[in-house]
């Protein structure tokens, strides 16, 4: 088995490589042919592994060779396929490889074809070693991995010129690149201190070492532990306040937005709270405060979704929202539902962006769902799978999302938090509305595109074809919630519902009335021309438009004071101290050969002048450093 | 009684008298004679080592730094007449044809 | 005591034959001071019982070298006075008389210690070109060769060197003739 959990982690790295070969020549076909191929066949041994993992319940463990070791820090390069990692392996490799094929046509005139692949392949790479690594250290590699190629991937059209704010609200690609960078970077912080704080304590970084030894620690060093590894998965997850950057990714090729913003990379701060799921399960306060922050995330996020015009900002804005939803989840302790929605979810909005890039290409670029409408008729094939994506992010019965994210909510109210589950059960309802406020405004009612000279085509088959294996699990997906219970609770605890029968039926009742009565406003208001033109005029359509002004507030409370501190650090710091010692040390040696340059006369009996002065010296030394003995 | 020190001393001056010439001279055949001095003092000295120590290794090394000596005024001879049927003079100053 | 007059003797003579070799204007005089020098050293090569030193400092420098001066001598014009433009004079005596004294305080300190072990004794049983020679041709036999060798190609180096427009007189020229020369062949 460990030869399938070898081709599934290094098969993206040679695609990586093998793409990276023609990364600055023109596009060729056979070089995304290929990435997809590799990704495949790592999609296949990750299946291989599933199945094996199933049958057998072992654990694959390999060490690929000893990393660091210094002193008693011994941190080996090893990597683990147990249930977790391996949902985590499927689903990342299944998403990614329809991506890929996807991405074929998507960037077909495209000038960084090649590149793209690379990166993208890269990018696979990093993810599967954060998942499968048996130790922190290797998962904190991993997650350097990703952000890495997520800043060179929201960066990929780097040349494009900045915009001001009111024009696009993440001012260029480059810009919004150096934004994710940078708040991951606050982000990693937290999640180093957690590491050098579970090293410091335990000695170890094996995931097995440390939760072994996890209980043994009195409860305010495990609470700090689980403080900043949350930190950590803030940044990686946009959380709240760390969310900012999410929305403006969106600059990225769309099948970047699918891969990496929606199904992958974004998850991976909820897989690190699963992962570490013994030390939060000891500290249930850090457990309600996250599911706390995850509610808010939820209705925040939806609440922004609402009045957005940008098709992919809105879907952007919807992911944040279903984080919070799995955070809720990993919160109260309901791990296997954090992940099956993390599953679920990967699905569906990967689903939903690749219908968005189609929209996208088919309307030259065009963002704005306020100059779409109609494309039902152009664009049938595309339409049905965003519909059945948005349906299953509504949660609707039979729908992937009904089974993951009803499981949420009952979670919420059977841990007596009952807030917690008004909130998400609001929630669900802006879900459900903005979902379809999208669908609605993107593919009927009046077709605005005319006006404005698009002339809108279907996407080629294959990227149809690449989106309906998407399209199928979205719909199917949730009838394995059983068999996947089963499975991954070997491994994680099990979730132990109090509350049974006509009050379960109750909840999914309410959820599911809320769910279709967002929908069914959608679907009135906007096949009825939608709202008037003074509801934009309003404070709170404003403020969500804008954000909350979260992005000019950040901008006015910490870039405009760092560029301040900056300038005094350049001109007072740096040109007063570091450039003038510079200077200095050059203008002493300058001036120093300037005046010795007289040495160098070309006059041989100055030269013997000097080479009978060194003879002198070279004598000095030696009666001073004889005398000195 | 005279020791090894005498000697040395007196090498050191011959070797110093040597330094004199090598400085103040500016007719490059005079230099040479400014360091045929010099080995000439270093010889004295390599030959009371010998003596005082009992071995016979100062007297070859005075052997062949004379024999250096002897193929150093041949070449440097044979160019400082080529030098003086170009210039048509021997001045140390003069030779500054490198310099840039 | 013969030993000592002998040494305070001959080093006074060379001291003064060398410092006129150093000081004089007269390039006649340099050399004749200079080969006188050179054989009141051989006195201290006999004093310090390196005959065959003695013998070969005779020959070869007294000799051959000085010989090679003279005839060099020749080639150039040294008749007239020998003009040295020296920008200071006491930067000259000033370096050289503490490298005197720096040599003097460094050699006036007991430089024989029990530690030196003689490699090739000096033997009472032979006498000193014998003994020369035995350890001339056994131990430094590469060396001696490879000076031979040096010898050779300086030989024929001087050859070449001087013989270039042998026919030719310089010192015979008025020095107009030698500038037009000169600036002919420039």
């Amino acid at each position: 088995m460990e030869k399938y959990l070898y081709i599934a982690l290094f098969a993206p790295l040679v695609s990586s490589l093998f793409a990276a070969l023609f990364a600055t020549k023109p596009k060729k076909l056979f070089v995304g042919i290929v990435a997809s191929i590799l990704l495949f066949i790592s999609f296949v041994s990750s299946a291989i592994l599933l199945s094996y993992l199933a049958g057998t319940e072992e654990i694959v463990k390999v060490t690929l060779f000893d990393w660091i070791t210094t002193g008693k820090l011994n941190i080996p390069f090893g990597f683990v396929v147990d249930e977790v990692s391996v949902i985590m392996m499927v689903t990342v490799t299944l998403v990614s490889t329809l991506v890929h094929i996807y991405s074929i046509g998507y960037m077909e005139h495209d000038k960084g074809f090649n590149r793209f692949f690379s990166y993208l392949s890269a990018f696979v790479f990093s993810m599967l070693i954060l998942v499968m690594s048996d130790n922190f250290a290797g998962l904190f590699i991993g997650w350097e991995g990703v952000g890495l190629c997520s800043w060179l991937l929201i960066g990929f059209w780097y040349y494009k010129k900045d915009e001001p704010r009111e024009v696009n609200p993440s001012i260029s690609p480059a810009w919004a690149a150096n934004e994710a960078f940078i708040m991951n970077r606050i982000a990693d912080l937290g999640m180093l201190l957690g590491l050098f704080l579970i090293y410091w304590h335990i000695g170890s970084l094996q995931y097995d070492v440390v939760f072994a030894h996890v209980d043994m620690f009195s409860i305010s060093v495990i609470t700090l532990m689980g403080i900043f590894l949350f930190i950590g998965a803030m940044g990686k997850s946009a959380q709240f306040p760390l969310h900012t950057w999410l929305a403006d990714a969106m600059e990225g090729p769309t099948p970047v937005s699918a891969l990496i913003h929606a199904a992958t990379m974004v998850t991976a701060g909820v897989y690190l709270v699963i992962r570490s799921f013994p030390i939060y399960s000891q500290i249930p306060d850090i457990g309600f405060y996250i599911a706390c922050l995850g509610a808010f995330v939820a209705v925040f996020a939806a609440s922004m979704a609402l009045v957005n015009t940008d098709l992919k900002r809105i879907i952007a804005y919807s992911t944040l929202s279903q984080l919070g939803y799995m955070f809720v989840a990993a919160g109260l302790e309901a791990y296997w539902i954090a992940l099956f929605h993390l599953m679920t979810h990967a699905f569906f909005k990967a689903l939903l962006f690749l219908g968005a890039g189609n929209v996208m290409h088919a309307m030259n670029d065009e963002l704005n769902i306020f100059k779409m409408g109609g494309l039902y008729k152009v664009m049938k094939w595309t339409a049905i799978m965003m519909i059945i994506a948005s349906l299953a992010l509504s949660g609707i019965y039979p729908f992937a999302g009904f089974f993951s994210k009803d499981k949420i909510l009952e979670v919420a109210f059977d841990s007596g938090h009952y807030l917690l589950w008004f909130t998400l059960w609001v929630g669900a309802g802006m879900t459900a509305f903005y979902s379809f406020r999208l669908i609605m405004l993107v593919f009927f009612g009046e077709e605005r595109y005319k006006k404005y000279g698009f002339h809108p085509h279907e996407a080629p088959w294959y990227m149809l074809a690449a989106m309906a294996p998407l399209a199928v699990l979205a719909i199917i997906a949730g009838f394995f919630e059983e068999p996947f219970e089963e499975f991954v609770t070997r491994l994680l605890p099990e979730y132990h519902f109090h509350i049974h029968g006509i009050l379960t039926v109750a909840l999914v009742g309410l959820t599911t009335l809320i769910a279709l009565s967002g929908i069914a406003l959608a679907v009135y208001k906007y096949s009825h021309g939608g709202f008037s033109e003074k509801w934009k005029e309003t404070f709170i359509y404003k403020l969500l438009y804008n954000q909350y002004y979260i992005p000019i507030l950040y901008d006015k409370l910490f870039v405009e004071p760092y560029k301040e501190l900056s300038k005094i650090a350049w001109k007072e710091l740096d040109l007063r101290i570091v450039d003038a010692t510079v200077d200095f040390i050059a203008g002493v040696i300058y001036s120093t050969g300037f005046k010795g340059r007289v040495i160098q006369s070309g006059n041989l009996s100055k030269m013997l002048r000097w080479m009978v002065i060194g003879l002198l010296i070279l004598l000095i030394l030696v009666v001073v450093y004889s005398m000195a003995r | 009684m005279i020791t090894l020190n005498h000697y040395l001393v007196l090498a050191a001056i011959l070797f110093s008298i040597a330094l004199v010439g090598i400085l103040r001279r500016k007719n490059l055949l005079l230099l040479f004679f400014a360091t045929e001095i010099a080995l000439n003092a270093i010889n004295i000295a390599l030959a009371a080592f010998s003596k005082y120590l009992g071995d016979l290794t100062g007297q070859l090394f005075a052997f062949f730094i004379i024999a250096i000596a002897a193929s150093e005024v041949a070449v440097g001879l044979g160019l400082l007449i080529i030098w003086y049927k170009r210039t048509g003079n021997i001045d140390l100053d003069s030779l500054q044809s490198m310099k840039w | 005591m013969y030993e000592v007059v002998a040494f305070y003797l001959f080093a006074a003579l060379t001291i003064t034959m060398f410092t006129i070799t150093v000081m004089t204007k007269n390039a006649l005089y340099a050399m004749t001071s200079l080969a006188a020098g050179m054989i009141f050293i051989s006195a201290f090569f006999f004093l310090l019982d390196a005959d065959f030193l003695g013998v070969v400092q005779i020959i070869v420098y007294s000799g051959a070298v000085m010989a090679v001066y003279a005839f060099g001598m020749m080639f150039l014009d040294t008749l007239k006075d020998v003009k040295e433009k020296n920008p200071s004079k006491k930067i000259v005596f000033f370096l050289s008389g503490m490298i005197a004294l720096l040599l003097v305080i460094i050699l006036l300190t007991p430089m024989i210690s029990d530690k030196v072990q003689a490699l090739y004794p000096v033997s009472d049983e032979l006498g000193n070109a014998e003994a020369v020679g035995i350890v001339l041709f056994t131990k430094y036999l590469v060396p001696f060769e490879v000076a031979a060798i040096m010898l050779l190609v300086a030989m024929i180096a001087g050859i070449i060197l001087a013989s270039k427009r042998m026919d030719e007189s310089i010192t015979l020229k008025v020095d107009e003739e030698i500038e037009k020369e000169v600036k002919g062949s420039q």
